[in-house]
């Protein structure tokens, strides 16, 4: 029977170094089928789909299309199989109107833009898109981008369409415009691959669910008969004991107050909507959420690195006095004695100044220290000693510029600075990501190290077992919203992977 | 279907790093190379090669009063180079050093035609050093602004600046300042506002020494170094260190003009003793090259404007001796940019041929 | 009124020269490449121009004809400037050397050699490098019989100009057409906008960038050229044509890097350029018309990027050099 199959791989496996990122996975989908692909961060997902779209090729397994064997090697070749992915990041000119980046690329004799906006039009009448074709794209909203990128690959003739986390950036409202649309295509005859990690969006508009988890295959179900607490069952699987030690703070004491923090980005899209929350000292209050929750926006107001729209967000005192935080750049924040240490998501983007070496580094939080023109150098220069040591950094010098240093030491160089400023606040986001399992516990021990030293730890993470053993308490951020705060010794992996993806259990507030 | 059909022939790759010496050893090959290919336009002009590349040492380094002109020459390069370092540090593309040389030339000029004879010699002297600086600086800090308050491309603004400085200087000379009438010249300062000579040279040449270890320090020593040194990495992590970014732009940018005004203010105090629309003469250019070409570094600086200083100087005496336009000057020093930039390329990037690949994978 | 129709057909005369450089200049940038390197180039073309034409002169004798004369400068000039623009663009697109240290670099490197070759004409062949003057009238004839040129009013303001002006004025329409009208103008401005949208797409971003930085370094080579050989008298002159290729990446900025745009806003910088020595308003020295140019550009400049429409922005990666594994 697999003559049925649009697409069938087998056996794909893909590592890139020492990780395995695809290990022998098997998927097949049929042509007048959605098919969601579910799986948390990281599981693999847009790394399978790569290799249809030509941007990766397999290192074993095959792919077969309508029973053939296929050859994929770049964009192009997909597009002649009638393959066309739509990216998480989109490509498109701003100054350019839609048919113009519709047609951008191609190359069938002269140009003739009217011609090609009727084909568009007759396209977009077909499967019920609204777009303005005249319309530049630096005017469109990111759903009329996305309808571009759409129409684009069904321009070049694709059947076979993968959309990457699609709604991650869509208004409900939206959501449901490129559902009708979906379900219009999929009457034609077309066969879709939606990537994503919400369970509502998957019951509600896909035929069948492939679950991945850490790079391995699940299984798949058809959606009729399957629900919400089955899925996450199967895309978090049950929980690993990972042995980390979470020692109780006697006496914990309230340090960061946030209430009703709401921030908008410059498009004017609210990437926090009324966040309240308490972070106390000799806590790790883990955060959770599906990537691009508003974990970034969150960490980067508390710092003042990112404009409040309303809310405030108080710093309490040894003393029990609390300050307003909101309004105030980094630098006012310190001079305020407010200790907070900060290792951002883009560690040499902003956490570090690469070409630097470790004492260059050291000295991004001292740097303003001492009476005078000059920098101090000693004492940096003894800090990344200490740190060299202390956390067995590997580097050929303290002044070995660390862009040049592999991603645990990079790491480990960024919070140990951060640790060393014995702040009252310390707040990580993503701290382990892209690191060793040796390197991960290092950090896993600092930062229970610091909670013991009596400061409030906030810390967003990706992986639901570290935060279920490490944390005290865990916040789920869905949608730039708390869907629910737990205790974490007590909420089981099903119930925080339910939250993230709002089937929220009534009782999930602390 | 391995990966070898899709790799291409010839791939890039981005070094991670060099050996010290093997660096300074592309760079040599690249000075040399450009020798050689200076040479062409020598050969199509009938000249000889070898005979031209003599004269050019010796017209330039040969006698003590060949090496003081040599070193005149320098100078003004050194310093412009010196004041371009820190915007370049910053990714600020400063290239209206030529502008900021004549505005703090001008500044120096009005104090030196008009208060020469009421306020003594050293005191106009300092005097006109101040203003100078004030002057190259507050150019300097208009395109700043706006690049700080509205990120207006600063490239282009700074180059407008130039020419603005320039005509300004225009007006000057055929209006207000002119000396005798009907001759489009601003008169010779008189001797209280001309720069002392020590050893043969102006004094010029003591400033800019001390500049280079003024800045060496202000760039590696610094807080204001270190902040510079930031935002030309990234300009988050300077935000997240809670740096004012705009202000450090606009700092920086006055300090940077403030040296090219001091440029101009030895330029015409020390050399011309007057004001001329052409006071800054490409200076301000060639200097920024000078800046790349040294990788930012003030030491390395003062080798490559005498190099620079070296093949103008001696091209004039080639012009004088074999006949030889002095304009190969500029074909030589393009020639030796055009060499010592690729020479980047192979430092910065390696060529990764499919075969050598594949051997290392087994290896 | 005589001195306003005198006025405007200095101010194409000089604007003609400007259109030249601005159009190649314009040219360069839409693909993302900032080639400093413009006031070089057109040195190189003058004085390649006027070699090219000497020599055939030279050659030729008696027999010379003064549009095979106008051919010769044209395409030497043109060849000149491709010259320089092909080591601007292999120091740039394949060895990603600094955009503006490169340019500055070719500034330095074309003025010396424009110079040299202007010089070297003049010593090898005993002081004195010109034309002819039949072949001179060529140069600077009209096109256009007398008739029309006495056509009151709009005939000299029309048809007195040289055959570079309108050969001029049908590049800026062709280059207009081609960058709106044609797939590969299209691309062509992709590439200068996001090369890195444009490589997704399959688009050859180095193709692209070589050529329209070595055509356009070409076309600006012509306008060195049309300016020794009409307003400097086919004689070499480097006093004159100094300043006049950054006057051009002035002008590019002026007219949004839109070709049609460099048609009025030359004749309007050449104007002002040339306005000192026709007209004189109390209160405002004669020389500081000449920084007005400047001024103005500086203002467009400040505007466009306060007002932040992004229709009338440089090409958003001008400047920055294309690396692709660095996406």
């Amino acid at each position: 029977m697999e003559e049925n199959y649009a697409i069938e791989m087998k056996g794909i496996t893909k590592r890139f170094g020492q990780v395995v990122a695809n290990d022998g996975i098997s998927l097949a989908i049929k042509r007048g089928e959605i098919l969601a692909l579910l799986g948390e961060n990281g599981s693999g997902k847009t790394t399978l789909m790569n290799m249809l779209s030509g941007i990766y090729q397999p290192d074993e397994g095959e792919i077969y299309e309508d029973g053939k064997p296929v050859y994929i090697r770049s964009p192009r070749e997909a597009f002649s199989y009638g393959i066309g992915m739509i990216h998480q990041h989109y490509k498109l000119i701003e100054v350019f109107n839609a048919t113009q980046n519709i047609v951008l690329g191609l190359d069938d004799g002269r140009l003739d833009l009217a011609a090609a906006a009727k084909k568009v039009k007759e396209i977009c009448s077909r499967y019920g898109f609204e777009i303005d074709l005249s319309r530049k794209v630096y005017e469109m909203s990111v759903s009329q981008k996305q309808t571009i990128e759409i129409v684009k690959i069904l321009y070049r003739g694709a059947d076979i369409l993968i959309l990457d986390e699609p709604t991650a950036v869509l208004t409900p409202q939206e959501t449901q415009k490129l559902f009708t649309v979906l379900r219009n295509m999929k009457k034609d005859g077309k066969a879709i691959i939606i990537i994503t990690h919400k369970l509502n969006e998957v019951m509600e508009v896909s035929d069948r669910v492939a679950v991945l988890r850490k790079g391995k295959y699940i299984g798949a179900v058809n959606t009729s008969e399957t629900n919400p607490q089955m899925l996450t069952e199967m895309m978090v699987g049950h929980s690993v004991s990972l042995n980390i030690d979470r020692p109780v703070y006697p006496s914990p004491q309230r340090k960061l107050v946030v209430e009703g923090l709401t921030c908008v980005d410059e498009e004017g899209i609210t990437k926090l909507d009324s966040v309240s929350f308490t972070a106390n000292t000799g806590e790790i209050l883990g955060v959770a959420g599906i990537s691009g929750s508003g974990q970034r926006e969150l960490l980067e107001a508390i710092a003042g690195l990112y404009p409040v729209k309303s809310g405030s967000i108080r710093f309490v005192g040894d003393d029990g006095a609390e300050k307003e935080l909101v309004g105030l750049t980094p630098k006012k924040i310190r001079e305020a004695g407010v200790g907070m240490a900060f290792v951002p998501e883009d560690r040499l983007g902003m956490g570090l100044v690469g070409s630097m070496g470790m004492t260059g580094n050291m000295m991004l939080r001292s740097w303003k220290n001492g009476r005078g023109a000059l920098v101090r150098r000693k004492e940096p220069e003894n800090l990344a000693k200490n740190i060299m040591e202390e956390l067995d950094v590997v580097t050929p010098g303290i002044d070995y510029p660390v862009r040049r240093l592999s991603g645990g030491n990079v790491q480990k160089v960024l919070v140990g600075r951060e640790i060393a400023g014995e702040p009252a606040v310390l707040m990580t986001a993503y701290a382990v990501r892209g690191l060793d399992i040796n390197t991960s516990y290092t950090i896993y021990n600092l930062l229970t190290e610091q909670k013991m030293k009596g400061v409030a730890v906030i810390y967003i993470g990706e992986d639901l077992d570290v935060l279920l053993e490490l944390a005290d308490k865990i916040l789920v951020l869905c949608g730039g919203r708390v869907s629910g705060i737990v205790d974490a010794r007590t909420v089981t992996k099903e119930e925080v992977g339910l939250m993230m993806t709002e089937y929220r259990p009534e009782e999930g507030r602390l | 279907m391995s990966a070898e059909t899709r790799t291409p022939l010839i791939r890039l790759v981005k070094r991670t790093e060099m050996a010290k010496g093997k660096v300074f050893g592309i760079r040599v090959a690249s000075i040399v190379i450009a020798l050689i290919l200076g040479c062409i336009p020598m050969l199509l002009t009938g000249t000889d090669p070898i005979s031209a590349y003599g004269v050019i040492i010796q017209g330039s380094l040969s006698r003590p009063i060949y090496i003081k002109q040599t070193v005149k020459i320098a100078i003004p390069l050194l310093g412009c180079a010196l004041a371009i370092a820190p915007c370049f540090k910053m990714r600020f593309w400063n290239i209206g050093a030529e502008g900021q040389i004549t505005m703090g030339a001008v500044a120096a000029t009005y104090f030196a035609l008009f208060w020469a004879e009421s306020v003594p010699h050293v005191v106009l002297l300092a005097i006109m050093f101040i203003t100078a600086a004030a002057a190259g600086g507050l150019w300097a800090l208009i395109p700043a602004f706006f690049k700080a308050r509205w990120n207006t491309n600063e490239t282009l603004f700074t180059l407008m600046m130039n020419y603005i400085a320039i005509g300004i200087v225009a007006w000057l000379q055929g209006g207000p300042w002119e000396g005798r009438k009907g001759s489009q010249l601003i008169p010779m300062f008189q001797d209280s506002a001309r720069l002392p000579t020590v050893l043969g040279v102006h004094c010029g040449w003591i400033i800019v020494l001390a500049l280079v270890f003024i800045m060496y320090i202000y760039m590696n020593r610094t807080k204001q170094g270190y902040e510079i040194a930031v935002i030309g990495d990234s300009v988050n992590t300077a935000r997240y260190a809670g740096m004012n970014v705009g202000w450090i732009i606009m700092r920086t940018m006055f300090i940077s003009g403030a040296i090219s005004g001091i440029v101009g203010f030895m330029i015409v105090s020390g050399a011309n003793f007057t004001l001329y629309s052409g006071v800054a003469d490409g200076v301000g250019f060639t200097s920024i090259t000078v800046a790349w070409l040294s990788q930012l570094n003030s030491f390395a600086m003062i080798a490559v404007s005498m190099i620079l200083a070296v093949i103008e100087k001696g091209a004039n005496t080639l012009q004088t001796r074999l006949s030889v336009p002095a304009s190969i000057a500029d074909i030589i020093t393009g020639i030796l940019l055009f060499c010592m930039l690729s020479s980047e390329f192979f430092i910065n990037y390696s060529l990764v041929f499919r075969r050598r690949e594949k051997k290392e994978a087994e290896a | 009124m005589t001195t306003l129709i005198a006025l405007i057909v200095a101010a194409v005369t000089f604007g003609t020269v400007l259109m030249y450089g601005t159009l190649g200049e314009i040219l360069t940038e839409k693909s993302g490449n900032l080639n400093l390197g413009v006031e070089g180039i057109m040195y190189m073309g003058g004085a390649f121009g006027l070699a090219g034409a000497f020599y055939y002169e030279k050659a030729a004798g008696e027999l010379a004809s003064g549009p095979a004369a106008i051919s010769i400068a044209i395409l030497s000039a043109f060849a000149a400037g491709m010259a320089a623009s092909l080591i601007y663009s292999f120091l740039t697109i394949t060895l990603r050397a600094n955009q503006n240290v490169t340019g500055l670099a070719l500034s330095i490197f074309g003025t010396g050699i424009g110079q040299f070759v202007g010089e070297f004409m003049r010593v090898s062949e005993g002081g004195y490098v010109a034309l002819s003057n039949n072949l001179k009238e060529s140069f600077s004839a009209t096109v256009f019989p007398d008739f029309m040129i006495k056509i009151p009013f709009i005939g000299r303001i029309l048809f007195s100009h040289t055959i570079f002006f309108y050969i001029a004025i049908v590049l800026a329409v062709l280059m207009y057409l081609f960058l709106t009208r044609t797939r590969y103008g299209m691309y062509l401005t992709a590439v200068g906008e996001s090369p890195s949208t444009s490589d997704a797409a399959g688009i050859n971003i180095t193709k692209y960038k070589y050529l329209a930085t070595v055509i356009g370094g070409g076309i600006s080579a012509i306008g060195g050229m049309v300016y020794i050989m009409t307003t400097a008298g086919c004689v070499w002159n480097h006093e004159g044509l100094s300043g006049v290729g950054w006057l051009a990446v002035a002008l590019v900025i002026f007219c949004m890097w839109r070709p049609l745009n460099a048609i009025w806003g030359s004749v309007l910088f050449g104007a002002m350029m040339i306005m000192y020595l026709r007209v004189s308003v109390p209160f405002i020295p004669t020389e500081l018309y000449k920084i007005l140019p400047y001024i103005v550009t500086v203002i467009v400049l400040i505007f466009t990027s306060m007002r932040n429409s992004r229709d009338k922005q440089p090409p958003a990666s001008l400047g920055e050099n294309y690396f692709r594994e660095e996406r």
